[in-house]
């Protein structure tokens, strides 16, 4: 049930070099990747491709190898098999996550992860899109405009008031908050969103998918999540994942009205 | 420009630096020299290079603080940096030593002509010279630190199995070390030192001297850990201990932050040995020994980790309670040490400093403790000590 491999319009390595960033082209490709545990196969196939500029919903039921496709996109999972490219040319495959993520591949993990032991802005002024080397951090120094960013971006995820708390004591929400906001200071051109709405009140949600809205504007998000409410929200596009392949594509009208999805959500 | 507004280089630090350097520096001396020897004040000559030991552990503590407090990164071996910094010190005083040893030979030290040894092998060659030797100090320590590090840091190697493999690695170089085919002494280590750059080692001067070095010597180590900490580096650091996998999601890298703290800390343990081989006049395998390094790891928390000043604390309180009760009583001696760890470990997780924290957290005033501990790695040290 592996739907055909989607031709590749930017086959690598001879294209993509252009930097060309129009919409329309493709900036993550997944062909045939393929990753088992222990005799499991958590992928099997996928092969995935999101457009440049594209808001992107991926849906499916439990162990349908949504978090394993961003373990591989990020570098923290190696496929068995298949190829992942970024902008054309980028073997992420090869990458570690660090070397991924100062591509301009961000993600937001499905339980919060923020650095409970430092503060608010702390965890802001580590996201700060600055150099990463170890020489470079230990001599870092926060200019006013960097300082005057992490304020906008506390302003913006309504946590100015909680700037100097130690980030474990947030609530759960906040915490999510505080996630997206690290995302938002480095202005990275992919997003990869784990559940962002899981745990949140519907306020929450509503403000987060608002949020999400605003950001796809001038980015590429993906966005993995169960709450359909919050899918139907961000009326993008719908990819529906099922034992690690992809089962359907589209709209969310067509998705839902889609046999096979049906047999698979409401089947079992 | 920081992030917090909690200025970590306030005049109240720098107060607070300068009073302890006072204290270690002047007032240290001023008591051994300038007083009756009869007064109650007076600091006896028996007692500076006691004292001198004791900062040379509260370097090698700090050192650990550094890695432990602040990146997780619980190394039970670290007291290899200590001897290997100290080993080759002690090279260089025994080729000091000259015809003044038992066999008089020139160039070769005793012990290797009692193994009929004809040349002085070639990585002894350079010690003749103070500057080789203190570099060797860093170097060696630091090389080590570097090549292990990059490998267990690079195959991700952490927690309890990192505590694991520092051991082994530390016991490897004890073994090694004992063998007198390698060329350090054997089982006696390097003894019998003469002079330090021309001055006598038992001269209470060369003592004081010595001493003195090793205050300005730690001093000049927190200052540089205290940089490290409180830079951008220092919270990448923190972040890393508690979340690994998600700084390296932010675009760090993991391995090159860690291994830059641990050989900047293997190379503070080394200039430590350094300075505490002249003071107590020998250094053999016995310093490699897995306990040691494990003693060590106790200073650190029973001060306090990832305070910095908690780690001198405890390794000067630990060691104090030692020298007395280890002359006092030396068979409760260990299971005090057990009985402090494990009340430590339970009651006290912040060590010393958390303690003075919490009296202080009774009046108005209050200060946030510079890096909150990771309760989980005591479980670590709790297997080792059983």
């Amino acid at each position: 049930m592996t739907p055909a491999p989607a031709p590749r319009p930017n086959a690598p390595p001879q294209a993509g070099k252009r930097g060309v960033r129009a919409g329309g082209d493709v900036l993550l490709y997944l062909d045939g990747i393929t990753v088992s545990f222990d005799g499991f196969r958590a992928l099997n196939e996928l092969s995935l491709v999101v457009e440049d500029g594209e808001l992107r919903t991926i849906i499916g039921p439990n162990g349908a190898g949504k978090t394993t496709m961003m373990d591989v996109v990020t570098g923290k999972t190696r496929p068995d098999a298949g190829e992942v490219f970024f902008r054309g040319d980028h073997d992420l495959t090869k990458l570690d996550e660090a070397e991924i993520a100062n591509l301009g591949i961000g993600r937001k993990f499905q339980r919060p992860t923020v650095f409970e032991n430092l503060t608010v802005a702390e965890n802001l002024e580590l996201a700060l899109a600055d150099s990463r080397g170890t020489w470079r951090t230990l001599f870092a120094r926060l200019s006013p405009e960097r300082r005057e960013r992490i304020a906008a971006t506390l302003e913006r995820i309504g946590l100015a008031e909680k700037r100097g708390e130690p980030a474990g004591a947030l609530s759960h929400g906040q915490k999510q908050w505080l996630e997206i906001g690290m995302l938002l200071i480095h202005d990275r051109q992919l997003l990869l969103l784990d559940e962002p709405v899981a745990g949140m009140t519907d306020r929450e949600t509503e403000e987060t998918a608002e949020l999400i809205l605003g950001l796809a504007r001038d980015r590429t998000i993906v966005v993995v999540e169960h709450d359909m409410a919050f899918v139907r929200s961000l009326g993008a596009k719908v990819t529906v994942l099922h034992e690690g392949s992809v089962l359907a594509e589209g709209s969310i009208e067509h998705v839902q009205n889609h046999p096979r999805v049906i047999e698979v959500y409401l089947g079992r | 420009m920081r992030v917090n507004e909690r200025n970590p280089w306030s005049p109240r630090f720098w107060l607070a630096f300068a009073a302890v350097g006072l204290v270690l520096v002047i007032l240290v001396p001023v008591l051994n020299r300038l007083v009756a020897p009869d007064s109650a004040f007076a600091v006896p000559d028996y007692i500076v290079p006691l004292l001198g030991k004791y900062l040379c552990f509260a370097m090698l503590a700090l050192s650990l603080d550094l890695i432990w407090g602040y990146a997780g990164i619980l190394s039970l071996g670290h007291g290899a940096f200590f001897a290997l910094g100290g080993y080759s010190m002690g090279m260089y005083l025994m080729r000091q030593i000259g015809t003044r040893g038992v066999y008089g030979n020139p160039v070769l030290p005793d012990f290797m002509v009692f193994l009929n040894w004809q040349e002085l092998p070639w990585f002894w060659w350079g010690f003749d010279s103070f500057a080789f030797a203190i570099v060797m100090v860093m170097l060696v320590p630091g090389l080590l630190a570097l090549v292990f590090g990059w490998l267990a840091f690079r195959s991700r190697v952490t927690g309890v199995y990192l505590s694991i493999i520092t051991q082994a690695m530390t016991y490897a170089l004890m073994l090694a070390f004992f063998r007198n085919d390698m060329g350090f002494g054997g089982n006696n280590g390097l003894t019998d030192f003469k002079e330090i750059l021309g001055f006598d080692l038992q001269d209470p001067d060369t003592r004081l001297g010595l001493y003195i070095a090793s205050a300005i010597g730690l001093g000049m180590a927190f200052l540089l850990c205290r940089f490290i900490t409180v830079s951008k580096l220092g919270r990448v650091l923190l972040a890393l201990r508690d979340a690994e996998s998600r700084v390296r999601f932010l675009g760090y890298s993991a391995t090159n932050a860690k291994l830059f703290v641990f050989t900047v800390s293997a190379v503070l343990a080394g200039v430590a040995g350094a300075l505490y081989v002249p003071q107590v006049g020998i250094i053999n395998p016995s310093e490699f020994s897995p306990a040691n390094s494990i003693e060590i790891a106790i200073w650190v928390a029973v001060g306090g980790r990832g305070t910095l000043s908690g780690a001198i604390l405890g390794a000067g309180t630990v060691n104090l309670a030692k020298s007395w009760l280890t002359g006092a009583a030396p068979e409760i001696w260990l299971f005090f040490l057990g009985g402090l760890f494990v009340l430590t470990t339970l009651v006290f997780p912040r060590g010393i400093v958390g303690i003075i924290g919490q009296l202080r957290a009774l009046s108005p005033r209050r200060a946030r403790p510079t890096a909150p501990p990771l309760v989980a790695d005591e479980r670590v040290l709790t297997e080792r000590q059983a």
